[in-house]
């Protein structure tokens, strides 16, 4: 076991943890320890843009942003938070165009800008051309040019270190122990700050468009150390997966003119959004296409899918601002865009619950109160700034903002605290969880019960839900927990031992899966992606509140989730009807 | 279908020696080979070790040499290998194996860092955004796709013979800022080329365009950069 000693760790080296990394390790020593190389983290695949009011093709402000992200929220964002982010918005590009990032051009050579969902115009008189993109690889872009500057800045990165737990005393974030997948040794780092940006949990659900290593980590850890999750009903089906895969296929095919039509070629989300048709929120439109598919207009030979048609844009066009989705639909699915529709799905995307913090990045222990030491950005964190449905780009834009916010508070308290003394056998837990895992003798596989979370989640706490099938899901959870208690992996090895790291992580997801499905429960409304089909209707007198989750382990050892909400912030904005 | 993969499988826990192992597979025409990796992983033998993580092409993670070519297991089709017979899967080549599909990834990365590989500016920064052309952001797009996978670095016999050559990535990661109309250190990264065991080293085979999962015409920005260093112009 080796020991190390940091002012501030970062877990987690997507667009998050990099941009703050950026920023704590200009002021203090700085470490980040990521499961992965820093480049293979998720926020690389995020495709289309990042919303910023530049107005460098026609009129725009921040304001006008700030209404969409709320409006897009479905007013369950705080309004001061997205306030924030939309404000500082336009320095977040201008930051990475300074930093290298190749972003697309108009003709003058100003950083070019196009349409997105949910993205309008004077509070919702039209689409506005607001999303700054290269191409369709917009967060490959940004994840190689933060990691670029972080070579000049000479961050120090741990790669493939898996953090499995947070050292906590009295109250105060003091270290994290992580796996050194390598060699199997155990590192506890001593840290004066911990900042959680280490993504979100899409792998709960079978079809999604997320990699197979975003299993909650960072939120599964917060969870077992009895501190608060927010709003973890919530969770974003995007709208066009390639169909049966998942694999993202950008919206900006719908900025760029891509329509969606069901069997009889019909352009339905004219019927569900007069105004901006393809353009409407993600939920609006992933539920339309559901609706679409359970009324029998589903195309395909089980009537399963829908149809993203861009065979009516120039080649040329979809060549240069489509190239990587267009390469997808190739490879995948044998289909050629230019000349045949394409077969999409919802597919699970994001999570827009997490690790509550305020708008510095501290993490939050109950409503009120920071947790001293601990910060959280990204996809990991509920800000919230995503309410119950983040809008497109607002993601790529939320890592930028927040991840740099959280950098520069992680390190200016670095600079006043002073190192706490570490727990007695700091590693005592992670020993009995590996350990325990390594040497387990049980007949079942990981693989057979991750497949079978997965399975249950897509069928019962996926785009329509109603109590019956969340009650299904939570009873098929308490199943897979028992199963999992008898789980065992081959690879008994030190080294690289991956199969010992995935029956970690499902611990992690079958954790996440019931907070998201017990959240799912209570919230007795519909609103943004949360849609309960017995209670269609989004209710501001019971439920214009943010859930708040908490383990809780009784006298006899029993752990229970224990539910609490929180007040939205409001603060120029009324809820109104949402349509579009 | 049914496939048969070929796996050459190394544990230096358990033993000295590289052996090949046949894992029959039952697979759809359209799965990927990750897939197939998964399905033995998951359901016949846990210790089968490899590298993924998007499973779309993008990550670069899972770089691997099938049917003896380089490339990303989450990329090739099964129906595209000619499934009738073994498919074989093997570690890149070139960088030392640590277990079964993983190779040691350092001495790539290394070189790639060590071609200045980000944006440099002189003066003050500008309020607002550089003014970049769509012509001078067109120059250097194909390079700016790299996902930094190894595939065209350990398919390069210059690379594999040479223990000191920085090889075909590097060059494309210094490339994307050599042609880039708003970078200003291009005298010193043509300098790290000029190295003898630099850009001269490639020899032109073109392994590494053919490998490259991005499309990256790389042995076009290989003699682009040896251009520009005969010319000291871009």
């Amino acid at each position: 076991m080796q020991r190390h000693q940091y002012d501030v760790v970062i877990v987690g080296a997507g667009g998050a943890g990099m941009r703050a990394a950026l920023e704590s390790s200009k002021r203090t020593r700085t470490a980040v320890l990521t499961k992965l190389y820093p480049t293979r983290s998720h926020t690389g695949a995020a495709q289309g843009g990042m919303c910023a009011a530049l107005a460098n093709v026609e009129e725009d402000n921040w304001e006008w942003h700030t209404f969409d992200t709320v409006k897009g929220g479905d007013f369950l964002v705080d309004q001061d938070a997205a306030e924030v982010m939309c404000r500082e918005a336009v320095d977040a590009v201008l930051d990475l165009e300074k930093m290298g990032l190749p972003f697309n051009r108009t003709a003058e050579g100003k950083i070019d800008q196009r349409f997105f969902g949910g993205h309008t115009r004077n509070h919702g008189e039209a689409v506005v051309r607001r999303s700054c993109f290269a191409a369709d690889r917009t967060g490959h872009m940004i994840l190689q040019t933060l990691y670029q500057q972080c070579i000049k800045q000479n961050v120090e990165f741990f790669n493939e270190f898996y953090v499995l737990d947070l050292l906590m005393v009295a109250g105060k974030a003091t270290g994290v122990v992580a796996y050194e997948l390598a060699t199997g040794e155990l590192h506890i780092f001593s840290a004066k700050s911990i900042v959680f940006a280490s993504g979100g949990f899409g792998k709960v659900f079978r079809t999604t468009s997320n990699a197979h290593t975003l299993t909650g980590d960072g939120m599964g850890i917060v969870w077992r150390k009895g501190l608060p999750l927010e709003d973890m009903e919530f969770f974003q089906f995007h709208p066009t997966g390639l169909a049966g895969l998942g694999v993202l296929l950008s919206e900006a095919a719908r900025g760029e003119g891509g329509i969606l039509r069901n069997k009889d070629n019909e352009r339905f989300m004219e019927r569900y959004a007069p105004t901006v048709k393809d353009l409407a929120p993600r939920d609006m439109v992933a539920r339309a296409m559901a609706n679409e598919v359970r009324e029998g207009r589903g195309c395909g030979p089980d009537g399963a899918y829908v149809m993203l048609d861009l065979t009516h844009l120039e080649p040329a066009h979809i060549d240069a601002k489509l190239p990587d989705i267009t390469e997808f639909a190739r490879t995948y699915l044998g289909v050629e865009p230019y000349t045949e529709q394409i077969p999409v799905f919802p597919t699970a995307h994001y999570a827009m619950g997490g690790i509550p913090t305020n708008i510095r990045g501290e993490a939050l222990a109950n409503n009120d109160d920071v947790i001293p030491g601990l910060y959280a950005a990204g996809e990991v964190a509920c800000v919230s700034v995503h309410g119950a449905n983040r809008l497109g780009t607002n993601s790529l834009l939320d890592i930028n903002v927040f991840g740099r916010r959280a950098g520069i508070a992680a390190a200016e308290y670095a600079e006043t605290a002073e190192f706490e003394e570490l727990p007695e056998r700091p590693e005592e837990f992670v020993v009995e969880l590996v350990e325990g895992l390594r040497n387990a003798t049980g007949s079942e596989r990981v693989a057979a019960i991750r497949a079978d979370l997965q399975a249950t989640m897509d069928l019962n706490a996926q785009v329509y839900r109603t109590e019956g099938s969340l009650k299904q899901a939570l009873v098929d959870i308490e199943a897979l927990k028992s199963r999992f208690a008898n789980v065992a992996v081959q690879d008994k090895g030190k080294r690289f031992n991956t199969d010992l790291l995935e029956a970690v992580e499902l611990g992690f997801l079958i954790d996440l899966a019931e907070v998201l499905v017990v959240s799912a429960l209570e919230r007795k409304e519909s609103r943004g992606g949360h849609f309960r089909e017995d209670y269609d209707k989004r209710d501001d007198v019971n439920f214009m509140r943010h859930t708040m989750a908490y383990r809780e382990v009784d006298a006899e050892g029993n752990v229970n989730i224990r539910l609490d909400y929180k007040p939205v912030v409001q603060t120029r904005y009324k809820p109104m009807e949402r349509k579009y | 279908m049914d496939v048969k993969v070929k796996i050459l499988r190394y544990n230096p826990e358990v033993t000295e020696d590289a052996e090949w192992v046949t894992y029959a597979v039952t697979l759809q025409p359209t799965d990927r080979v990750l897939d197939a990796l998964h399905k033995i992983k998951w359901e016949q033998d846990g210790t089968l070790t490899f590298r993924r993580s998007c499973a779309h092409g993008v990550c670069g993670s899972d770089a691997m040499r099938i049917n003896g070519r380089n490339r990303l297991a989450c990329k090739t089709l099964i129906k595209d290998l000619n499934p009738d017979r073994e498919i074989t899967v093997e570690p890149i080549k070139g960088l030392p194996v640590l277990k079964d599909l993983v190779v040691d990834m350092e001495p790539f990365f290394d070189a790639y860092r060590s071609v200045m590989p980000f944006l440099v500016t002189d003066g003050h920064e500008p309020s607002r955004e550089r003014i970049q052309s769509q012509a001078d952001r067109e120059r250097f797009d194909d390079t700016t796709k790299c996902i930094l996978c190894a595939a065209c670095t350990t398919s390069c016999p210059v690379f594999w013979s040479d223990g000191q050559y920085f090889g075909p990535q590097a060059i494309v990661g210094a490339h994307r800022f050599i042609f880039d109309s708003r970078d200003e250190g291009t005298e010193q990264r043509l300098e790290i080329l000029n190295d003898k065991e630099g850009v001269w080293r490639c020899r032109t085979t073109f392994n590494c365009t053919d490998a490259c999962p991005r499309g990256i015409e790389v042995t076009k920005a290989i003699q682009e950069v040896k251009r520009a260093l005969i010319f000291r112009r871009v």
